[in-house]
């Protein structure tokens, strides 16, 4: 397993403390790793364990859809720090063949694939702030974030 | 990484020992699915303890696992769910309605001495012809 890259970043409207993770996701066992690497990272800021199940499951949904969807993509992971509260970002993102009908892909049990078909908008309950971006034939961007209390 | 699978008695105990892999979960159905006719084994116990996370691929993998299980004509019981997996599973909206579970092995082995008990009653009233 390739070590993940840490750098320094500086989101608009946002001050980020340290770190970033990038996980190259390919195969189903990158989800393992991405799940994996949110959850340390979030270890860092007062989560309670449940929160960080919490944002363990998400990524592990988010990581699956672009395994199952686009085949291949990256998974990134940034502390946040926003008027004085502390927060985890995560941005799946991938250059795979989009999500037609966004709407119904946010609804429970909705899947093109044979799964359960909970993993967005079951992500979307988990996480405090989710934003889904998807252009057909060029890919899809999911962005979540989760604050610390 | 493959699961050790323990017979025990009538049981089949697969002991889940760190994170596992879509493939993995796959592996450890189909292989649970086999044993149970090599071994004739009346129950499977899959211990989740060490899971950290239950997510909707996981929950599918085990929902099947256990149908094929009671296909084949045992019984499956999933334990060991670790509280803030069950707070995640619920908020995800993921069930496992269909599928025996139980607080930990120990609990499981209970269950399923009790499911065997209650089949034997079962299987002797139904052979007597209804008296």
């Amino acid at each position: 397993m390739p070590a993940p890259r840490r750098s320094s970043v500086v989101i608009a409207g946002v001050d980020a403390v340290d770190a970033e993770l990038r996980v190259p996701i390919r195969a189903d066992a990158d989800i393992v790793t991405a799940r994996q690497e949110g959850r340390r990272l979030a270890s860092q800021l007062d989560f309670t364990p449940s929160d960080l199940t919490v944002i363990a499951s998400a990524i592990s949904e988010i990581a699956r859809n672009i395994v199952e969807y686009a085949r291949s993509g990256e998974v990134s992971i940034k502390l946040l720090e926003k008027n004085g509260r502390k927060g985890v970002m995560v941005v799946a993102q991938d250059a795979g063949p989009g999500i037609a009908d966004i709407a119904a892909a946010l609804q429970d049990g909705y899947s093109t694939s044979g799964s359960l078909g909970l993993g967005l908008p079951g992500a979307r309950r988990l996480m405090d702030e989710f934003e889904l971006h998807s252009e057909l034939g060029h890919g899809t961007r999911v962005t979540m974030r989760k604050w610390a209390r | 990484m493959q699961v050790p699978i323990l017979k025990q008695r009538d049981y089949l105990i697969a002991s889940i020992q760190s994170a596992l892999t879509d493939a993995d979960l796959l592996r450890l159905r189909d292989d649970l699915v086999e044993q149970v006719g090599r071994f004739r084994s009346r129950g499977v116990i899959v211990d989740v303890t060490v899971l950290d996370v239950m997510d909707s691929f996981a929950v599918r993998t085990l929902s099947a696992l256990a149908h094929m299980i009671k296909l084949r004509g045992a019984e499956t019981v999933i334990v060991g769910i670790q509280p803030e997996v069950a707070f995640a599973m619920v908020q995800l909206g993921l069930t496992l309605s269909t599928v025996a579970t139980a607080l930990d092995l120990e609990e499981g082995l209970v269950y399923l001495d009790a499911r065997a008990t209650s089949k034997q009653r079962g299987d002797r009233r139904g052979g007597r012809g209804g008296r």
